[in-house]
């Protein structure tokens, strides 16, 4: 028992350790092929993502937004839906944080901050919820309208900074007022960190409480695994799904409120930089395990911050980082195909595991 | 349990499918995007530091440039990286550079690693978007690293000592593109593709218009808003429709002209080129095009810093601006459509702005809605405050800002 355990784990880790590997030895050969040799290419990524605490700080940076806006699809798939309206969500939450930022901006800072943050996981939860309650009761795909909710979120966002809420000294790139300094977040003391990378990932950890150790969470997995059978046995399946999807838009409109309280001070156009659409990729690359979810930020935080080495010191194009990180994801996504197939793994599994089911009978 | 996993693998499958499938689509894509540049040839000149430098500097000018989107857009990036490529030739400064670099905390990273690791101490962050908060918070880290950027946003007192802007007057190129526009357009319409109605962009549209409208009092310019900086599918609409309806010369305010020059060239109609030269991607229809000269600007700083000038110092102003004249903007060359009498009248008009005579704002001047903007005997020269301020759409122009 504790051996099957035993290699089930190994194979969890050997699979994408390997598929890492060999994704690296892809792109080698496509430097190669653009004139650079690979193994300067390799040390060099790993001293601008992972070499020193200076640059890990950047792959850090870069991971923060994703943990968050990754739970907003990793979360609704544990009931079985495909959610990817991060995108809308995290420029909503960020829109509301502003609002009520400038709103109470007189109150003690951490009031103001707080109530920054409840006013974005309030707004991101009930646009992602409304996906949850198209999908239960009108049966609207829910992958369909959250995608298109998000093109509504910018045109929203674009609205409303270039309108009602704009600075008129913002002449050329429409901006809302900004935030006080003193209410903006701060870094994490003696770094360049945010304050979005902690709750990036407190949030992970509890998703990853909630979804595995609670009978919530065993309940949420129950219907995602068969809604039939999960209605037959008495569980609330629309209260459960309007619950999870306002989780999961709570988590990517978090992400918005750090982006405008601990980055841009303001809303505007920059808000929607794509944040929410590499989350949808985190989150599937980590099979929507919120504690892989926050490994596989940092990773992906890693091969961006090794993006700019690519092209000062390589000469490379400012599109390898983007090969770079194709190559991974698609090595990565095909090598689940391999688990429990590889031989080394295979056969003492399957025959213990028979046995086990046949004597449990 | 087995059984509904399988059920759910299935689903599972279709998405990841679906996933694979775009993922390669665009890792594809990119590969065969990315060969022509990485053909070039290193830029990054070995520095021989110490070495006849301009001014006798022992100390090296490393200039780091920072764009938005890919350097070879036949855009607003391109312009500037072959401002880059113009001042890197020059002994004594050594230049590196990153594209696709967002408007995020990823710029701010990417400053700090130019100059923590490439060791550039004057940056050129160019796009508008950079400047708020990022630039103002690098600078503030590192004072003593120039910071110059294009916008012209500087304020005196508000911003840190160690940061500069520059920005020019292009929509003195777009008067004189408007000139030929005018000469060249036989059904009376001219077609203007623009992002978004902010001050800079209403300047050329408007300044085009007022060119034209110096040969042809009655011609009118469609505009259409697509509401982003990068859309080319859009501006393939817009261009098509504008065609559609009878427009004979396109131009556009958009950070890449590309799809707009080759559209209007596969219609068989004219354009006119903005940011940088487009001859190539419309070899019949090219006029003439608006293009931004940012060696002579670059090559100007150089200069300024191998002779010790600092903004620091003083040396160096902290808003620099400049049309025609001093060399922030020129005309692509024209193109075979042009005829002789659009030619003279356009060099006739490029010299008077070359000699400072030229005014493109003066009364009386109304809006397209009929409201006065400027009485009879008044004028707005360049760099008059107000025209940073454009909010309206001179006579002639078709179209409204806030659709």
């Amino acid at each position: 028992m504790l051996l099957q355990n035993w290699q089930v784990k190994l194979e969890k880790i050997f699979i994408p350790l390997a598929a890492l590997i060999f994704s690296l030895f892809i792109f080698g050969i496509f430097c190669a092929a653009a004139g650079a040799n690979p193994f300067e290419v390799y040390g060099s990524i790993y001293k601008a993502a992972f070499g020193s605490w200076y640059s890990f700080q950047n792959t850090l940076i870069r991971a923060a937004p994703l943990m968050l806006s990754s739970l907003c699809t990793a979360l609704p798939a544990q009931l079985g839906l495909i959610i990817i309206g991060n995108e809308g969500a995290l420029v909503i939450g960020g829109l509301a944080a502003v609002a009520m930022g400038l709103a109470i901006a007189t109150l003690p800072p951490f009031a103001v901050q707080s109530a920054m943050a409840i006013a974005s996981i309030i707004a991101g939860g009930l646009w992602i919820m409304a996906v949850g309650a198209l999908r239960y009761y009108r049966g609207v795909n829910e992958t369909i309208s959250s995608l298109l909710l998000n093109y509504i979120a910018i045109a929203i966002l674009n609205e409303l900074v270039g309108g009602p809420m704009r600075d008129p000294s913002s002449l050329n790139k429409p901006s809302s007022y900004p935030i006080l300094d003193i209410n903006m977040l701060g870094n994490l003391p003696g770094t360049r960190i945010h304050y979005g990378l902690i709750y990036g990932i407190i949030a992970c950890l509890i998703a990853y409480f909630l979804i595995q150790r609670t009978t919530f969470g065993f309940a949420v997995r129950t219907v995602g695994g068969n809604i039939r059978a999960a209605k037959i046995a008495g569980l609330p399946v629309g209260k459960l799904t309007l619950i999870i999807c306002f989780l999961a838009g709570s988590c990517a409109g978090l992400a918005g409120m750090a982006e405008v309280a601990a980055v841009h001070g303001r809303a505007n156009e920059s808000l929607n930089s794509n944040y929410g659409y590499s989350g949808i990729l985190v989150a599937f690359i980590a099979r929507h395990n919120p504690l892989a979810a926050v490994l596989v930020s940092i990773l992906l935080g890693g091969i961006l911050a090794s993006g700019g080495i690519l092209q000062r010191s390589h000469n490379l194009p400012d599109a390898t980082v983007l090969v770079f990180q194709g190559i991974v994801f698609l090595v990565i996504l095909y090598s689940e195909s391999l688990y429990g197939r590889l031989p080394f793994f295979k056969p003492s599994f399957r025959q213990q595991a028979s046995k086990n089911l046949t004597t449990q009978v | 349990m087995s059984t509904n996993r399988s059920s759910y693998l299935n689903r599972r499958k279709v998405i990841r499918g679906i996933l694979t499938i775009t993922a390669f689509g665009v890792t594809s894509k990119l590969w065969t995007g990315c060969t022509p540049t990485a053909q070039q040839n290193p830029t990054n000149s070995p520095n021989s530091t110490g070495t006849n430098s301009p001014g006798g500097t022992t100390k090296p000018i490393v200039m780091g440039f920072i764009y938005v989107g890919p350097k070879d857009d036949f855009g607003y990036n391109q312009a500037h990286a072959e401002g880059k490529e113009g001042v890197a030739k020059i002994a004594g400064v050594k230049t590196v550079e990153e594209a696709n670099v967002p408007e995020t905390i990823a710029v701010q990273e990417t400053m700090r690693n130019m100059i923590n690791q490439d060791g550039v101490n004057i940056l050129f962050p160019t796009s508008f978007g950079y400047f708020d908060p990022h630039i103002i918070k690098v600078a503030q880290e590192y004072p003593e690293v120039q910071f110059l950027h294009c916008g012209g946003l500087y304020e005196e007192g508000k911003h840190p000592k160690n940061i500069g802007s520059y920005f020019g007057y292009i929509d003195e190129a777009q008067y004189i593109a408007g000139i030929i526009a005018a000469h060249t357009s036989k059904t009376g319409k001219l077609g203007f593709v623009a992002a978004k109605p902010i001050p800079q962009l209403l300047r050329n549209v408007n300044s085009f218009t007022l060119g034209a409208r110096t040969i042809k009092p009655n011609i009118t310019t469609q505009v259409i808003f697509t509401g982003d900086w990068s859309l080319p599918v859009k501006e393939a609409e817009a261009t098509n429709s504008m065609i559609d309806q009878g427009v004979d010369v396109i131009t556009c305010h958009v950070d890449s002209p590309k799809v707009i020059m080759e559209t209007a060239e596969k219609r068989g109609i004219f354009c006119s080129g903005y940011h940088t030269n487009q001859a190539k991607l419309a070899p019949k229809g090219y006029l003439t095009g608006a293009e931004w000269d940012w060696t002579s600007v670059y090559s100007k700083y150089a200069q300024m810093i191998s002779e010790e000038k600092t903004l620091m110092n003083g040396g160096i102003l902290h808003v620099v601006r400049g049309g025609l004249k001093e060399g922030f903007c020129k005309l692509s060359n024209y193109g075979p459509a042009v005829s002789e009498a659009a030619k003279k009248d356009a060099e006739a008009t490029k010299a008077k702005f070359m000699d400072g005579s030229m005014v493109i704002y003066k009364g009386e001047l109304k809006d397209n809605t009929g409201k006065v903007i400027l009485p009879a005997g008044k004028e707005y020269k360049q760099q008059d405050i107000e025209l940073e301020k454009m909010n309206w759409l001179v006579e002639g122009v078709t179209g409204s800002i806030t659709s």
